[in-house]
């Protein structure tokens, strides 16, 4: 497969993660990825899409959601931005904590971490977070 | 396909069957709903069997450690019932392993309530 990137802009709603998650699979498992790859892919997507939608964006009609799928050679690597008020690590809680055990929420950023090989996370200059992406492809 | 729950009784024990996906959405709420409306009936030992489930997102893990909470506090308890290897994965990324009892035989899952 050649490399290619696409972009997207997407709106700050459910159904675009729905979208985000099945197109992104569409292209994962073009470029070689088994079952198991593609259910790390789409969850880790999934999970960062619902964080920009609804942490991020506040299902805002106003804002949108961009989503850049790149295919290389060696990579998968996907960007997902927000335009909210940008992600601060350093105040989130540590789902991992045993007082944390319990909370209903925070486990996403988590998941996506055990399931990718590179994962970033970034506040972006013009304003709201950008979530960086990557599974390694199998070899040929 | 979201979620699709029936519950049924095991002698003095609720087993509930899920099917589908637990995601953020209809799936996670529906779920929660189940969960209260069995917890304010007075079913109070919970054996949720997620061996139909073919996907859960972090919001449907929280749902789970929701209604956990919901049953223990009303002075029941919660079990796991049939995990697939994905959903295994999610409960030992996420630590829940040390949290939830997991059965794999439902009638063993049924006799741990005694």
């Amino acid at each position: 497969m050649e490399a290619r990137a696409q972009t997207w802009q997407l709106a700050s709603t459910l159904d675009s993660v729905d979208w985000a998650e099945a197109h992104v699979l569409t292209i994962a498992r073009e470029a070689g990825f088994d079952e198991d790859a593609c259910s790390d892919i789409g969850i880790s997507v999934r999970e960062s899409m619902v964080n920009a939608v609804v942490h991020g964006n506040h299902y805002s009609t106003e804002k949108k959601v961009n989503l850049s799928v790149d295919v290389s050679s060696s990579t998968l690597t996907m960007i997902i931005e927000d335009s909210g008020c940008g992600l601060d690590l350093s105040t989130l809680p540590d789902p991992l904590a045993e007082e944390n055990l319990l909370r209903p929420s925070g486990r996403g950023l988590l998941i996506i971490g055990a399931f990718m090989d590179e994962f970033a996370v970034e506040r972006r200059a013009e304003g709201g977070t950008r979530m960086r992406l990557v599974k390694n492809r199998p070899a040929a | 396909m979201s979620v699709k729950l029936t519950n049924r009784q095991v002698g003095d024990v609720t087993v509930v069957d899920a099917e589908g996906r637990i995601t953020l959405g209809d799936g996670a709420s529906t779920f929660r709903d189940l969960i209260k409306d069995l917890v304010g009936n007075g079913n109070k030992k919970l054996l949720v069997n997620l061996g139909e489930v073919s996907y859960i997102d972090s919001s449907g893990i929280g749902e789970l450690v929701s209604g956990f909470t919901t049953v223990q506090n009303a002075g029941g308890s919660m079990k796991l019932l049939n995990l697939n290897k994905r959903v295994k994965d999610l409960l030992q990324i996420t630590k829940l392993y040390t949290v939830f009892e997991v059965h794999d035989d439902e009638a063993a899952g049924v006799r741990s309530f005694s």
